[in-house]
């Protein structure tokens, strides 16, 4: 049965990955011209030659006097073998621009996941059991200064104090000796050390957003009947609670985690350039501002996948967790 | 002999009974925070109506000698050189000093300079909304010419107060342009979805489905790159409003959705279709009043969304842009390290921000428990 749910959930997931990339590459084809017009006037301005041969094969390539159907035909079939075509700014193909820059954007989406479940779950658990305590009060307040805080402006904050205080740097991934280092053990030490900066920025408000579900659910389950039938029968308060009203307030509180994964990759693309991160944000932003659409539609179908895969998981975990979603 | 009464004079006064507007009032107005929310809210919206006469200078006047002058605090008690004071409201000037070794230019108080300040004194010119020429402003300078920097000023010497008031017009406007905007394609796709189910509503649940597990920040950047950059100011402002909205729509169309599906099969609807009432009367004059509390406490909470997506697409520069000012365009001053570790009050737009979320959110809120008749009265 729960078989059977994964997989027509894993099917499911195939027309929004097809939609994804249809969006993808509308957005390739919306600036007006076609980007041969763009890379010819952007070869012409650096004084650059056009060579009207080699834009003749790029235009033969990606057939772009054919309709759009075809045209996108010709880029997703690219895309499935791993061809994401050329980026016109930095004349590379586009496979070999995204791929690590793409892996420590899972990184840092999966991180940051993480950090928010783990820090949600017991301060929602905490905030729930101890309502209208100094700690509860503490915990909605800066929930909500967390909400209502764009992540940006967070990371600004942050940077301006620890330049101005602590006179340190707090931007970038890695040190400066691991910044062109191949990866090695060491390097992935460094990137841990520098990882939880933006990880705490970027999960402050998904954090505060699952503590306040967390703590509503679990306040509607703590004064049921059951509670107390368990109550009186001497059950251990922590066990007690950890075991009947938690598990109930659990099930919204992974539906949403579903929700924030996307929110977070989103979330990502604009700390990431504040911050300047070596992840996918700060290159699909320059090259969403150059008009470099290979290379931005190839990142925007990658973080549109991600974040449909993000989905899947949550979903699966969901599954897991309540036998009833199964039978529906 | 007893007076007849006639039953038709035995009408219960309005004062006695509450009607749903009322019964939402009164729990609102329990709500502390809410109130304060509401009151901030309408504060800014008020603000941004009249921001050339509440705003001290022209917001986009430079003065090439106060760059990154620092904010200047206003004083009410005037202590002249014998010792003497009078209620007068000033500020003390500042003096640009070049540092002989470094050349960095520092701002240094000047106590023997005074610039005063009046009420509605006349400063710059300007036409409210466009149409009536005016000159005066709430606070101005005595003296025509100077200026002053309540909140400091950037890195043309144009004053951030004035900008920041200015720029409330353009963001809280366009939280509210872009929600009328998705509720419109909220209340029309969650209404035909909720109202006729099966097919239909499959393929709009879906649609939702596709757009809430897609990031947002990318599409939009997405979107807003393929603007043409020779538009106008306001062809912009329109687009981008239409981006946002284009995603947002989807948590009203939920709601919408929501309460239909809750509503069809309550009996006074069945009796109105019973009574041979048409899909629209039923719609528009049973439904609708039934849903329309949940309906403005779920735009409520949908403005905010929206003054952080388009402070976050401005402040990326693919947003609105320059010479409209919206908080998002001002933060993106405050994008270098080097000039905010110079000059902290660029962050000011970034705290208006906040305010305007936090208390859109907490009015949201307050709406959303004050428009539900079964939420717990445990607050």
């Amino acid at each position: 049965m729960l078989l059977a749910y994964i997989l027509r959930r894993i099917l499911w997931a195939i027309p929004f990955l097809f939609a994804a990339s249809l969006i993808a590459f509308a957005l390739i084809s919306a600036p007006p011209g076609d980007y041969l017009t763009t890379f010819a006037a952007t070869l012409a301005q650096s004084g650059d030659v056009v060579d009207q041969a080699r834009l003749d094969a790029l235009r033969e390539r990606y057939g772009l006097d054919q309709p759009f159907l075809v045209q996108y035909f010709r880029w997703i079939s690219g895309v499935l073998v791993g061809d994401f075509g050329v980026s016109f700014e930095w004349q590379q193909p586009v496979s070999q621009l995204i791929g690590e820059r793409m892996a420590l954007s899972v990184t840092l989406a999966f991180a940051t996941l993480l950090f928010t479940w783990a820090l949600a779950f017991p301060i929602g658990i905490y905030s729930a059991v101890k309502k209208y305590s100094v700690g509860d009060y503490i915990v909605t307040g800066i929930g909500f200064i967390g909400l209502a805080t764009p992540n940006f402006l967070v990371a600004l904050v942050l940077m301006y104090v620890a330049v101005v205080y602590f006179g340190a740097d707090v931007s970038g991934l890695f040190s400066d000796a691991y910044k062109q280092a191949p990866w090695s053990w060491a390097k992935v030490a460094d990137l841990l050390a520098h990882l939880w900066i933006p990880v705490i920025i970027l999960g402050l408000s998904s954090t505060a957003s699952l503590i306040r579900i967390m703590r509503a659910n679990l306040l509607d389950e703590l004064h049921k009947p059951y509670v107390t039938t368990a109550r009186a029968k001497g059950l251990s308060e922590f066990h007690l609670i950890m075991k009947y009203p938690v598990r109930l307030a659990l099930n919204p509180f992974v539906s949403t985690i579903g929700w924030a994964f996307p929110h977070l990759i989103s979330g990502a693309v604009i700390t990431a350039f504040v911050l300047s991160l070596p992840t996918s944000g700060p290159l699909l932003l320059q090259a969403l501002l150059a008009q470099d659409m290979y290379l931005a539609g190839a990142f925007i179908l990658l973080l549109c996948c991600l974040s449909i895969i993000g989905m899947l998981v949550s979903d699966i975990l969901l599954a897991l967790i309540d036998p009833r979603i199964r039978y529906r | 002999m007893t007076a007849t009464v006639d039953p038709r004079l035995l009408t219960t006064s309005v004062d006695d009974q509450a009607s749903q507007w009322r019964l939402i009032w009164i729990a609102f107005r329990r709500h502390r925070l809410a109130m304060t929310g509401a009151i901030i809210v309408l504060t800014l919206y008020f603000i941004g109506a009249f921001a050339e006469f509440l705003a001290p200078f022209d917001p986009n006047a430079s003065s090439s000698k106060d760059i990154y002058h620092p904010p200047q605090m206003l004083r009410l008690i005037d202590v002249d050189a014998n010792g003497d004071w009078a209620l007068r409201l000033h500020v003390e000037s500042m003096r640009a000093q070049r540092d002989k070794f470094t050349l960095e230019t520092k701002f240094v108080p000047d106590p023997s300079a005074k610039v005063y300040v009046s009420f509605f004194g006349k400063g710059d010119s300007y036409k409210l909304w466009g149409l009536i020429p005016m000159e005066r402003h709430l606070i101005a300078p005595a003296k025509p010419g100077e200026r002053f920097y309540l909140l400091g000023a950037d890195r043309l010497g144009r004053d951030m107060l004035s900008r920041i008031i200015h720029g409330t017009r353009v963001s809280m406007s366009i939280g509210l342009i872009g929600v009328s905007l998705s509720l419109m394609l909220g209340l029309i796709l969650g209404g035909i979805s909720g109202y006729y189910g099966g097919l239909i509503d499959m393929a709009v649940q879906r649609v939702v489905e596709l757009i809430l597990s897609l990031p947002t920040i990318p599409l939009w950047l997405g979107l807003s790159a393929a603007l043409p950059q020779t538009w106008s100011p306001l062809q912009r402002y329109f687009a981008i409003t239409v981006i946002l909205s284009l995603v947002a729509w989807t948590e009203l169309a939920r709601v919408v959705r929501g309460r239909f599906l809750a509503l069809r099969n309550e009996d006074f609807v069945i009796a109105a279709r019973l009574d041979g009432g048409s899909t629209r009367r039923i719609i528009f004059r049973h439904m609708m009043p039934s849903m329309m509390s949940h309906i403005i406490a779920a735009v409520t909470l949908a403005i905010p969304v929206m003054i952080i997506a388009e402070t976050s697409l401005s402040f990326l520069g693919l947003g609105l842009m320059p010479p409209t000012i919206s908080w998002g365009v001002l933060l993106k001053e405050a994008q270098n390290i080097r000039s905010i570790a110079q000059a902290p009050w660029l962050f000011a737009p970034g705290a208006a921000v906040c305010l305007a979320v936090l208390s859109l959110n907490f009015l949201g809120d307050g709406l959303r428990d004050a428009a539900d008749p079964y939420v717990q009265d445990s607050r």
